[in-house]
């Protein structure tokens, strides 16, 4: 199958080590359906911010220092002394929510249009693993500026470890190299951060074998039947991806040159004092639904339990929705409870946000309550009782009328269409 | 075939014993780079302190720095005290008797830090808020302490924590 290079030395080079072949193989000629919408996007722009992420990340590891007493002022040298440092920090920092944004959204994509049934579990697991990966980089990263937030936030995140019982208290102070968040807590975070990001390369290189195995699901849902239905993946959607991009980094660069600050916490400007707790401490905004949840169970345990839950439960959803039809287009109930859902989380974000007490805690039970139920009652539920709409016999078909459809393998591996 | 079965169970037995010992090595290869996370001889030794007792106004609250945390300790006036004492112990969460917590029940010597998930609790300095029981209240989830320095209303599961602390002269203590 090797393809056909007009470059001798690319000729030489592919025949030792099939490298080109690989690439043209695996982002060139790729089938893909060709009726991705721009909900497909969100993966190609994930990963462009995992590599902005590196670059930046390598760049700001050369001025920084992971100490108690240096960690705070370094980073107030890279913004004012290092050239470019405000820049490369702001891209960094605001990069880390950029990052949320668009794998948040690639998962919504991924609950609407049923892309973690069969075949795709695993795949659909590995994302779920990412996402974990992440908040460990994120957390870590938010405590090396050293400010009062980085501290208090570390504080509280271990601190929710010595929730389990008997060998609580000894794993916190195993995480801590301590008694409390101090330089050994500082200089392990900063090791951790470093090596996460590359363990999250390595993750995601599987999520797209597990991808490239069947194809991208669609916004149908329904399988590639032949030729018909698929288009390369270069140049189509190579330029749809690049499209998206010009249009992402609009949005990103807003925000790192107008608002650099807007999503943080002018807290995180104070040097951490271990003595005094801010009177409101609050994690970045992509931890909120998650920290949400951990404060409306009343149990210190329990609520650890129930955060931990969350996450959980998606990991274990596609046996949850055992609905043979995928995209939420054909299913009329589910597709109400996903929006109900979305609405859900968001509520949760806005009250992760608030202080605990009165009204907010009440509220969030409920809405962590609800959360629960969708994905362990609604979801199966439905795929007993819910009758979905005829599905189309082919994403032609639609397009093309009768014709389109295809006699043909169902979900064959790649290889064999 | 049958020939081979004497064999097959001595290679079993290499088998299952080479991967027995692999796995026992293993183990003791990771122990220490599990283990160097755990605190180091230095921040051991770093743990313990002394403090005059007899520099605190009565009514007054200082707070001290021992292994990375602070520690509360807190001059006590005789209403405090004897609020502290009058509580019966089925109101508490945590049970315990005021006279089981303290040395000197003028100095409550106690580690600042709320047994939920790590604050400091607010309630040394005069302006601060003490909660609804003249002892201490966490900003973070809202947990209440009383003047023992005990759990009484919020998400916290235990009373602030007491140091093991002794009386090396008639005002100074050594914590830790
Ligand atoms: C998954 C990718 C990554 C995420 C989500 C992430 C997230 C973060 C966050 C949220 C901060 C705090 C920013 C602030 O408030 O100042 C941070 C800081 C930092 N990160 Fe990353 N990071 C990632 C990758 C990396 C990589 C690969 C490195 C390379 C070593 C790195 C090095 C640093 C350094 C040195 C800081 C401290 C300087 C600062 O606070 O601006 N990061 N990171
Ligand atoms: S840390 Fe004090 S109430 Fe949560």
């Amino acid at each position: 199958m090797a393809a056909n290079f007009s470059n001798p030395v690319v000729r030489w080079i592919d025949h030792r080590l099939p490298i080109f072949t690989f690439l043209h193989h695996e982002a060139h000629e790729y089938p893909t359906p060709k009726n991705l919408s721009y909900w497909w996007n969100f993966g190609s722009l994930a990963g462009i911010a995992l590599v902005i992420m590196i670059v930046t990340g390598i760049t700001l590891a050369m001025h920084y220092t992971p100490h108690v007493d240096y960690a705070f002022s370094s980073v107030e040298r890279i913004m004012r002394d290092v050239n470019f440092g405000w820049l490369i920090r702001y891209i960094h920092m605001n990069g880390a929510s950029f990052f949320f944004i668009v794998v948040y959204i690639h998962i919504f994509r991924g609950l609407y249009y049923g892309s973690y049934k069969a075949p795709r579990e695993i795949l659909w697991m590995l994302g779920v693993v990412i996402m974990l990966l992440m908040m460990a980089t994120a957390f870590m990263g938010y405590v090396l500026p050293w400010g009062q937030m980085s501290f208090w936030g570390a504080t509280v995140i271990t601190n929710l470890f010595s929730a389990i019982p008997l060998i609580g208290d000894p794993i916190v102070t195993w995480l801590w190299g301590g008694f409390s968040v101090d330089n050994p807590t500082l200089n392990r975070f900063f090791s951790l951060h470093f090596l996460l990001p590359f363990v999250i390369v390595g993750v995601v290189i599987l999520h797209i074998v597990a991808l490239h195995r069947f194809g991208s699901n669609n916004p149908l849902g329904i399988d590639v039947k032949g030729q018909k239905d698929t288009i390369p993946f270069h140049p189509y959607y190579t330029i749809k991806d690049a499209f998206g991009l010009g249009v992402f980094l609009i949005f990103f660069a807003a925000f790192v040159f107008f608002a650099p600050n807007y999503m943080g916490h002018p807290d995180n400007y104070i040097p951490a004092n271990p003595l005094s707790t801010p009177a409101h401490i609050v994690p970045e905004w992509y931890f909120l639904p998650f920290y949400a949840i951990l404060r409306a169970i009343p149990d210190k345990l329990g609520g650890v339990l129930f955060m931990f839950g969350s996450i959980a439960v998606l990991f274990v959803l596609p046996w949850l929705d055992r609905s043979p039809v995928r995209s939420g287009q054909f299913r009329p109930i589910f597709k109400i409870f996903f929006w109900i859902l979305l609405v859900d989380v968001v509520f949760l974000t806005w009250l992760g946000g608030k202080p605990a007490e009165g009204t907010y805690v009440i509220l969030a039970r409920f809405a962590t309550a609800y959360y629960f139920i969708h994905f362990l009652v609604v979801l199966p539920a439905l795929s007993i009782f819910e009758t979905p709409k005829p599905l189309p016999k082919s994403i032609s078909e639609p397009v093309l009328g009768a014709g389109g459809g295809f006699a043909g393998a169902t979900a064959a591996p790649r290889e064999k269409v | 075939m049958a020939e081979t079965h004497e064999g097959d169970s001595r290679r079993d037995f290499l088998i299952i014993s080479t991967t027995a010992v692999g796995a026992v090595g293993a183990a003791c290869v990771a122990w220490p780079f599990i283990d160097q996370m755990n605190p180091a001889a230095d921040t051991l030794a770093l743990a313990s302190i002394e403090f005059d007792v007899s520099t605190v106004a009565e009514g007054q609250s200082v707070t001290l720095t021992w292994r990375g945390k602070p520690v509360f300790v807190r001059h006590r006036t005789p209403k405090e005290i004897e609020e502290a004492q009058e509580v019966p112990l089925d109101d508490l969460r945590d049970p315990q008797a005021d006279s089981d917590r303290v040395i000197k029940p003028e100095y409550l010597v106690l580690v600042g830090v709320c047994t939920h998930l790590g604050c400091v609790p607010l309630g040394q300095k005069v302006s601060d808020p003490r909660g609804d029981y003249d002892g201490w209240f966490c900003p973070c989830h809202g947990s209440h302490y009383d003047s023992s320095g005990r759990i009484r209303r919020g998400p916290a599961p235990l009373n602030l924590a007491v140091p093991s602390y002794e009386y090396i002269s008639d005002t100074v203590v050594r914590i830790g």
